[in-house]
């Protein structure tokens, strides 16, 4: 067995989180994964890229997360916590499937071939996944000679969705474009009467080429486009991206700067979770629900734009630290503008739970059970919805959640109606530690200058954001250049376990589980 | 019930005037701006407006500003907009993001099946110009590579008032005399 070489041990380097990269072969490769599969961690990311330029050809990365300590590969026996895998393929072009170890890997290997052309080794599933027809089937835009502007794509057939047979079986294709102000998707439903039978999504509508956009940038202005990868999760991504590049350039940010970015990752929380408890009950037929939470998340972005000069707080993180700053009066403005949507969350949280019509529709609707949501890889949300406490805000915590003492929602009946009390609970918990951050906001600078990168580094950011973990992985090299930098969303694992969340449920409550997930396109789509 | 009853009674309206359009082009302004919209609105359609939203490949930033406009705040149903699910169905198509080329097919399409008089506009700093992501293999860049554009409002992303704004816009200049 080849050895193992550590390119970087950045646990202690900055405020970020416990995470190591280790160079790997293809039999470690598996090795890794069916150990992490084995002591119930999870895959949180898999990506391909291109490192010909420094003579490793094509590789392949996998990002893992294991709360008990590993073992078997000798650079992590004893750790804990993320790891980044690097697999090079050695003038090859595959490795070995992942997907007999986590079910999530399906798609991302699937993506990560019509990127960069990685294949995984005798995978059941090769349908094409963000390459629709725009482009042809040998283009590999991020691959280092990938021509620009690509060729013309050629005809060739549609995409192959999985037939149900049957009696009285029937297809209804929706999308890319829905009924709704949402973004776009097709959802292809097999039924039978109004039950669903078997839901088939097919994504990749609004990829628009970021990865390949960040190759064009340096890596201090990256943080503008990792802001826009989904935009309810600016906040969080932003963050991912700068604690990648502040851990490659072993930059250490101020305690008042860390501070600042959790109460605006909070308050990014707050905001989605009031769009969402609005939206919920519309879903339901309960339009009071949309009128007055739709309010309450106005006035909360409009604080944002008061103090912070952006209403979804955007580009507010910046490489080093934050570009805002709050002053007494902005805490005190926020501090007696959260006790007021504490007052009124509760009160309509009152109304919600004696609605017996909306409790109706919501409860025993779109169920992932625990035993489920473990096979699938589901996080965030919807994993503590589903009876896994999984927060990275209190699993892996960064500066300054290690010492806010983040209590976890969780529920273990997996339906609707967990999932809309799980936002309550959360917003509740997010408020208090507003609460909290601005009691104990240390005083100091807001920002500091990160160096250049003079030589070859890597850095990984991993952000429990409102949907769930994201992570950003950044690699770049000196002359100012990100080589590759992959951006994961929470949606990519989450996806897939509304496909089964919807199975034997009618037809028109899956508005409904869907937006109970609220999952991103644009973000799973990059 | 007596809850919900209580809460609406507490709540009151909150909604807030319409915003003006912009200067450049108001006319003398007598009555109020909201019924001089709706006014508007009624010279140029005979009932209201009705808009379909497409993302042709947006952050989804815009789409939270445009699900802000559905506040009561703006109150848009009161000034006789509406949004509708079909293109067939809306005289208003207000388009966000650059146009991602796996969105291009349905984006054209859902331009031809939207009758007369088919406004379009093109929301936020992607669809006014491409924005950030620009032009490449997978994105076709600005809205206007794509469709014929009548009102490109900027912004990242756009203020719901600044989306009412362009929308109004639109109405508006759509209503204009022909020049020459």
């Amino acid at each position: 067995m080849a050895t193992v070489s550590e390119d970087v041990a950045p646990a202690d380097r900055s405020a970020a989180i416990d995470a190591r990269v280790v160079r790997v072969d293809s039999t470690e490769w598996s090795q890794l994964a069916a150990e992490v599969a084995r002591k119930r961690g999870r895959l949180i990311a898999l990506w391909g890229a291109d490192r010909s330029d420094v003579g490793e050809g094509l590789v392949v990365y996998a990002a893992f997360a294991s709360l008990e300590p590993l073992e078997l590969v000798p650079a992590l026996k004893g750790f804990r916590g993320l790891v980044c895998a690097r697999l090079p393929l050695s003038g090859g072009d595959s490795y070995p499937d992942l997907t007999p170890h986590f079910a999530a890997a399906n798609r991302m290997q699937r993506a990560a071939f019509d990127m960069t052309g990685v294949r995984a080794d005798r995978a059941i599933d090769e349908r094409p996944w963000l390459r629709h027809e725009a482009w042809p089937a040998d283009y590999f835009p991020l691959r280092n000679d990938a021509p620009e502007p690509a060729p013309p794509a050629s005809d060739e057939p549609g995409y192959r969705f999985v037939q149900v047979a049957g009696d009285g079986v029937h297809e209804i294709p929706v999308g890319p474009i829905h009924a709704g102000i949402i973004e776009p998707g097709h959802f292809r439903f097999s039924i039978v009467g109004e039950k669903v039978l078997r839901l088939e999504e097919r994504l990749g509508y609004v990829h628009k080429g970021i990865e390949r956009r960040f190759q064009q940038m340096a890596p201090n202005d990256g943080y503008r486009l990792a802001g826009r990868v989904s935009g309810d999760s600016t906040v969080a991504y932003a963050w991912a991206y700068c604690m990648a590049l502040e851990q490659a350039a072993g930059c250490t940010i101020t305690p008042r700067a860390a501070a600042l970015r959790a109460l605006m990752l909070e308050r990014e929380r707050i905001a989605n979770h009031l769009g969402d408890l609005g939206a919920l009950a519309n879903d339901a037929s309960l339009a009071f629900g949309l009128a007055q939470f739709s309010r309450l998340r106005e006035d909360w972005l409009r604080v944002n734009q008061h103090l912070f000069g952006h209403r979804l707080l955007m580009d507010r993180i910046v490489p080093g630290g934050v570009c805002i700053d709050v002053d007494r009066a902005g805490a005190d403005e926020m501090l007696a503008h959260g006790e007021a949507i504490q007052r009124e969350v509760g009160a309509l949280h009152a109304i919600y739970d004696e609605h017996a019509g909306m409790q109706d529709r919501f409860m025993g609707t779109g169920i992932v059970t625990p035993e489920l949501a473990t096979r699938l890889g589901l996080c965030g949300l919807a994993a503590r919805a589903s009876g896994h406490p999984r927060d990275l805000r209190v699993d892996f915590p960064c500066v300054p959640y290690d010492r806010l003492g983040v209590r976890v929602a969780m529920l273990p009946t997996g339906d609707v109606a967990a999932r809309v009390a799980v936002r309550f609970d959360e917003l509740f918990e997010s408020l208090r530690l507003l609460r909290l951050l601005i009691a104990q906001l240390p005083d100091g600078a807001t920002c500091v200058d990160v160096p250049v990168l003079d030589k070859e580094q890597f850095g990984v950011g991993w952000i429990e954001g409102w949907r769930g973990e994201v992570l950003v992985a950044l690699d770049a090299g000196p002359g100012q250049k990100i080589r590759r930098c992959h951006c994961h969303d929470p949606s990519w694992q989450n996806w897939p376990v509304l496909e089964h969340a919807v199975i034997g449920n009618i037809v028109p409550d899956f508005p409904l589980i869907n937006k109970s997930f609220n999952l991103s396109y644009s973000g799973q789509d990059l | 019930m007596l809850r919900m009853l209580r809460q609406i009674v507490i709540t009151g309206l909150p909604s807030e005037p319409a915003p003006y359009p912009n200067e450049k082009w108001r006319v003398a302004n007598q009555r109020a701006e909201a019924e001089k919209i709706h006014g508007d609105i009624l010279a140029l359609l005979g009932r209201a407006l009705t808009i379909r939203h497409v993302d042709a490949g947006s952050c989804n930033g815009c789409e939270l500003e445009i699900h802000a406009l559905n506040n009561p705040y703006y109150n848009i149903e009161g000034l006789g907009i509406r949004f509708v699910a079909s293109p067939r169905h809306a005289d208003l198509l207000l388009v966000t993001g650059p146009v991602a080329r796996n969105m291009e097919v349905a984006v054209r399409r859902a331009y031809d099946a939207t009758p007369a008089p088919k406004l379009v506009v093109a929301v936020g700093d992607c669809g006014c110009t491409g924005g950030i992501f620009g032009e490449s293999y997978a994105s076709c860049g600005r809205v206007g590579n794509v469709l014929p554009v009548d009102v490109a409002v900027p912004g990242c992303p756009p203020a719901p008032i600044d989306i009412l704004r362009g929308i109004l816009t639109a109405v508006t200049a759509a209503q204009a005399p022909p020049q020459g």
